[in-house]
């Protein structure tokens, strides 16, 4: 019965995570530092955050660890802009979706012409 | 118990898991455990010019406490055969 989460194949490996209010995070080398954005801005109500950072471990709540995470704050005004975070432990229950990051599609994503209106935050 | 073995058997399966933020994620069912959480594999957000948050995404794990639907295939539905092993799990048998 006790089978695993399934999150043993992503482990080492660059992940974007969406948590239950809606942000985004990205774990993976550090990107550079957006200066001007606030903690302020970040919960402005046009924003989305997206978590992205490398897997380093979890257990069977989804608790994470994320190392070299960045957030990503999506707007419909600006493009997506980057904020490094570094080590970051999630509590299982924020979390929503853990993607498996395509580091060639991401690549040829074009971060600052993106705009997305923001992702609603979960409601039970 | 009854639908980690509905899921466990629509495996390989084309599906649309609707979250509980309204996001809805389409692609191959490709695990799903205890807690009913599913991992995807060749996923596509079903409205991507809203959501392109995960354009770069191909393959997931959602947490089973933010599925709000799962939309299955028609014909990976024996609606029978879910009757019956639903009453006999309501009945405690």
């Amino acid at each position: 019965m006790a089978t695993g989460l399934g999150l043993e194949s992503l482990v080492d490996q660059t992940i974007s995570v969406i948590t239950n209010d809606g942000r985004n995070i990205v774990v993976r080398h550090c990107f550079a530092y957006v200066a001007n954005t606030g903690l302020e801005t970040l919960y402005f109500a046009d924003f989305l955050i997206l978590f992205q950072g490398v897997l380093r471990g979890f257990d069977q709540a989804t608790n994470l660890i994320l190392d070299e995470s960045h957030e990503r704050v999506y707007s419909t005004k600006e493009g997506v802009q980057q904020l490094v975070l570094g080590l970051y432990i999630i509590r299982g229950d924020n979390i929503s979706v853990v993607g498996e990051l395509d580091e060639d599609l991401d690549s040829n994503l074009d971060m600052s012409k993106l705009r997305a209106h923001p992702l609603k935050p979960v409601v039970h | 118990m009854l639908f980690f073995s509905y899921f466990k058997d629509m495996v390989g399966r084309e599906v649309t898991v609707e979250l509980k933020n309204d996001l809805a994620i389409r692609g191959t069912l490709h695990s799903v455990d205890q807690y009913l959480n599913i991992k995807l594999e060749n996923t596509r957000v079903v409205d991507e010019d809203k959501y392109p948050h995960m354009r770069s995404v191909r393959n997931c794990f959602i947490r089973g406490s933010v599925v709000r639907y799962v939309q299955l295939p028609p014909d990976g539905v024996d609606i029978e055969l879910l009757h019956d092993a639903t009453r006999r799990e309501a009945r405690g048998g």
